[in-house]
């Protein structure tokens, strides 16, 4: 296997041109798929522009999941078809599975109908950050709560979130920290807290056994409200003794303090945590590994990940600067980082509607709506990515496992799977209740820039699809065998050009618009089963 | 009689191969294809197998092992100066004077001497005196098109004039044979693919209700590279090093790489007539179709072709009608048929392989002023094979006196009669299934040599 080259363009300001190819690569990798309108709306700006206004526009919070689940075994006697279900605090075995599905399903709509902004794929990244697990949560509306959290703190500050998220119902219940009590403490969060969300497992990360114990005792007492759906503070439950930290933590001591005021202890002890460098190393480590590429050689270590460590610290860990520095990097836009990703199966499938604005019923169709979603959801797990239950607490693999890291998405079981997928959508797509969600290669194909010439349509559908280029040869062969029909020489490509502009002047003609649909079909499905789609 | 008489041409022109990786890495598209189309490849499933295939293959009887192969000639050929009618050489001269094949020059036929060969294709005529070559005259439909890709769709979907259909002829057959196909394919009784195409991607003509019924051998490149575990080069980038583990993965994911490899592994020998890799496209697609047949596939479809016969112009040298553009095709098309027969036949597979050519038109019975034909009708398909009852078969297309621009020749037998012929006489397929997959009746011809 080749030894992917290093890149040495450090984290200066990218001043260089900006076209297509740069514009797709920072949509492909700050949202999910990269949509011909939102492409020709970046392309109107500058690379700070583009990139400021994906992590600085301020779009509202999105209206909460709404009861798509009334069916013939239940209907839900609280909450009307159709209307937000989070205001209710009744549980029962028949809402609670019906409700946790209608949150996942939302949440992929949202990815679907995402907002020109990096705060989706955010939240998806906070998701692997500060992993839950629905299934162990196991209540709809503290996953929903959990994944509003996320929403909210997106682009906000690190430490602030690391704090709420500390005391968030769904990962009180998650890492047992609301069990966690001066009689019986549970070290399961306080050791997570270190390992995977703050100071890491880094060569720079000294944390002890005891630096565990000791956070697990300071966090004792916090417990969830079933009735309320919140959580809160016991102090009977609270262990009220010092806490002594390792030489790591500069040997420091929390006091043990009583009553309501001891939930300081919580606010010291990250003051502590986030005192370490190790923090912002470790962040800014798994953005890029999220953002641009897998491996982090030591000139990227130097060049990249230092000053943007740096930079994290100077902001007392807000994320928008640091992501701003990154973004609009050389480095990012290094043309070596073109492709240097294998999508990640929520990438694939999200990514794929978005590319080809495959249409999905209104928005007052919504047991429809959600049905379509619940679908591509299902296809994403399949994939081996289950948006609200990844495999553990420490998230997908493909996003921390050395060497292998993102090519863990492909498998002899996953490869094959994704083809069929891409299959089906340019096929006879998704299917419910007699409508359909499916790919229109027409009306793609309408969107380039001179569809009736074939060599212009094949080359532009490449850079629309693709994150890197194909050889010469490739489209050469692709031109003949798909849409002249097995036709060589110059003099053929009138073909295509006539059957195309045949059907854009009798639109109706069904004839006509078989012919084009048919190989416009085959040319997408072609380039879709191609490796290189899997790349972005 | 000698088999490989077609192969008498100078030995030397063959031995200026080079190392045949060398010559594909220069010569060939270097495709980013997996070998198969991954779109066959299906998700997992554990449907028990109802409807046995196992059954309907016991009944085929001695229709097992039986090969077709078809080979596409694309642009729509000439058929009028490929076959040629000699019983009217004077209104055929008379229609297309700036291209008309010398009456001398053309290759006779033997028992059939109003019609004759283009001189391009000597093997053929070889092969037609040996009693292996079928000259259909005139092959079309009701209703012409005149349009390559809506006419080409027909011949491939064995449509009528007016009818859009979704699958292919052959698709059809196959679902027929194969019935829930890609579940539970590859199994024992059907470990190999159902068709394979050669150097395109999957024809139409394989498309089922739902998936296609074949794979596609894209190019021979990617077909040497699979059974020499060797891969395309990538990039030396962060990307290329991501493409070559998906590529590689492809490869081990294809249920058929590994049956595929297995028998062309076991054919370690192939004719000498075929010409040097690179030079004859179709004569590198049958090589590898007689490698797989004779590797033991019991695969029934193969689709080749060859592209360039959409002769607007200049088709022939004006000072040597029996040379240019359409003479290089032919003689292509006939040195690959006759490599391909003699490598068939040292592997001792000849008798179970059935080949015939088709073309999406022939072409206008009036040559045009650039010295080529435009977009015509009714054409001669060959049918070829050791089991072919050889022959001409129907008379030579003829037209009235006052010959204008827009006459085409009239069709003698519809093609699907030729599909129907090869599935009902060859594959010895029920008549029902043969209906089905054609959606009509379709007489059958006298093509096959009848065992006694």
């Amino acid at each position: 296997m080749p030894n992917p080259t290093s890149i040495t363009s450090g984290i200066r300001r990218y001043k260089g041109p900006w076209d297509e190819t740069r514009a797709a690569h920072l949509l492909r990798r700050t949202m999910f798929g990269v949509k011909r309108s939102d492409l020709a709306h970046f392309l109107q700006k500058s690379p700070k522009k583009a990139v400021r206004e994906l992590l600085y526009t301020d779009y509202a919070l999105p209206a909460p999941p709404v009861n798509n689940y009334n069916d013939d075994k239940y209907t839900d006697p609280e909450i009307a078809a159709g209307d937000d279900w989070t205001i209710s605090l009744k549980y029962d075995g028949m809402n609670n599975g019906r409700r946790k599905n209608s949150f996942k399903s939302w949440w992929l709509g949202l990815m679907i109908g995402q907002d020109r902004s990096i705060r989706e794929k955010m939240v998806l990244f906070w998701h692997n950050h500060f992993v839950t697990e629905t299934n162990t949560v196991d209540n709809a509306l503290f996953c929903y709560r959990y994944n509003a959290l996320l929403r909210e703190h997106a682009l906000g500050n690190f430490r602030q979130m690391v704090r709420a998220m500390t005391t968030e119902p769904a990962m009180l219940r998650y890492l047992n920290g609301y069990a966690n009590t001066k009689k019986a403490p549970d070290e399961n969060y306080g050791r997570e807290l270190q390992e995977l969300f703050t100071v890491g497992k880094g060569s720079g990360s000294h944390y002890t056994e005891s630096d565990v114990k000791a956070a697990a005792r300071v966090l004792t007492g916090f417990t969830v409200n079933y009735k309320t759906f919140t959580s809160s503070f016991d102090p009977n439950r609270h262990d009220e003794g010092d806490k002594q930290f390792s030489a790591f933590y500069g040997n420091q001591v929390i006091k043990g303090i009583k009553g309501k005021d001891a939930v300081t202890e919580l606010d010291q002890m990250l003051d502590m945590i986030f005192a370490r460098e190790e923090v912002s190393l470790f962040l800014c480590r798994k953005l890029y590994r999220f953002f641009v590429y897998h491996t982090i050689d030591d000139e990227t270590e130097q060049q990249v990940i230092k000053p943007l460590a740096k930079l994290f610290r100077k902001k007392d860990y807000a994320i928008q600067p640091v992501l701003e520095e990154l973004l609009c990097s050389r480095h990012f836009f290094d043309p070596a980082n073109n492709g240097s990703m294998i999508k990640s199966p929520v990438d694939f499938t999200v990514g794929l509607c978005r590319e080809f604005d495959v249409a999905f019923p209104d928005a007052g169709e919504y047991a429809d709506l959600y049905g379509f979603w619940e679908q591509l959801r299902n296809q994403a797990a399949g994939l081996q990515q289950n948006i609200g239950d990844p495999p553990n607490v420490a998230g997908w693999q493909a996003y921390y496992q050395q060497p292998e890291y993102d090519k863990l998405w492909i498998s002899s079981d996953t490869l094959p799977k994704r083809n069929v997928f891409s299959d089906r959508m340019i096929g006879g797509g998704l299917g419910r209740n007699g409508k359909k969600v499916v790919i229109d290669p027409v009306a793609f194909a309408a969107g380039m820039s001179d569809p009736a010439d074939p060599d212009k349509l094949i080359v532009d559908s490449m850079h629309a699809l693709y994150s890197v280029e194909l050889p010469p040869e490739e489209l050469q062969f692709i031109k003949t065998n798909i849409l002249l029909s097995g036709l060589v020489g110059m003099a053929s490509d009138h073909y295509w050009t006539n059957a195309w502009n045949a059907y854009r002047e009798k639109p109706d003609d069904k004839t006509a618009k078989n012919t084009v649909t048919n190989k416009l079909k085959a040319l997408y499905r072609h380039l879709m089963d191609m490796p290189e789609y899997q790349l972005m | 009689m000698n088999l490989s008489a077609g192969c008498s041409r100078p030995a030397g022109t063959k031995q200026l191969f080079m190392k045949r990786r060398d010559f594909f890495r220069k010569t060939l598209p270097v495709l980013t294809m997996p070998v198969v189309l991954p779109s066959l490849v299906h998700g997992m499933s554990f449907r028990a197998w109802a409807n046995s295939p196992l059954l309907r293959a016991a009944a085929r009887g001695l229709g097992e092992g039986r090969v077709v192969v078809l080979i596409q000639l694309n642009g729509g050929n000439d058929g009028l100066n490929t076959v040629i009618p000699l019983g009217h050489y004077d209104a055929y001269h008379a229609a297309r004077a700036n291209i008309a094949i010398p009456e001398d020059k053309v290759l006779r036929l033997p028992g059939f001497d109003q019609t004759g060969l283009n001189p391009a294709m000597p093997e053929m005529q070889q092969l037609f005196t040996a009693g292996k070559l079928a000259i259909i005259q005139s092959v079309s439909y009701p209703q012409p098109d005149f349009s390559h890709f809506r006419a080409t769709d027909i011949w491939l979907t064995g449509a009528d004039a007016g009818q859009i259909l979704s699958t292919g002829w052959a698709g059809r057959y196959l679902d027929e044979q194969y019935p829930q196909f890609p579940r539970n394919y590859p199994n024992p009784n059907m470990p190999d693919p159902l068709a394979i195409q050669v150097g395109s991607l999957v024809s139409p003509a394989l498309q089922g209700p739902g998936l296609t019924m074949g794979m596609a051998i894209s190019n021979p490149n990617s077909f040497y590279d699979l059974i020499n575990d060797k891969s395309e080069p990538v990039p030396d980038s962060r990307a290329g090093d991501q493409l070559a583990y998906i590529r590689e993965m492809a490869v081990k994911t294809d249920q058929y790489a590994g049956v595929i490899k297995a028998a062309a592994q076991k054919v370690t020998k192939q004719s000498d007539c075929y010409p040097a890799p690179g030079k004859n496209p179709l004569a590198d697609q049958l090589k590898i179709v007689a490698r797989l047949v004779a590797g033991g596939l019991r695969t029934q479809f193969y689709l080749v072709s060859m592209g360039g016969f959409d002769t607007h112009a200049r088709q022939v040298e004006p000072n040597d009608p029996t040379t240019g553009a359409h003479a290089r095709l032919l003689a292509k098309l006939s040195e690959a048929i006759d490599a391909f027969q003699d490598d068939l036949t040292s592997l001792q597979v000849s008798d179970r392989v059935m080949g015939m050519t088709f073309s999406e038109f022939g072409r206008r019975i009036q040559s045009n002023a650039s010295g080529g034909t435009d977009h015509g009708a009714a054409a001669p398909v060959f049918v070829f094979g050791e089991k072919v009852q050889g022959g001409v078969i129907g008379r030579n297309p003829n037209w009235p006196d006052k010959l204008t621009v827009n006459d085409n020749i009239a069709m003698q037998y519809d093609f699907r009669s030729v599909y129907s012929t090869l599935l009902e006489k060859w594959f010895l397929s029920d008549e029902a299934i043969a209906e089905t997959a054609l959606l009509k009746k379709y007489a059958s011809m006298a093509l096959i040599r009848q065992e006694s």
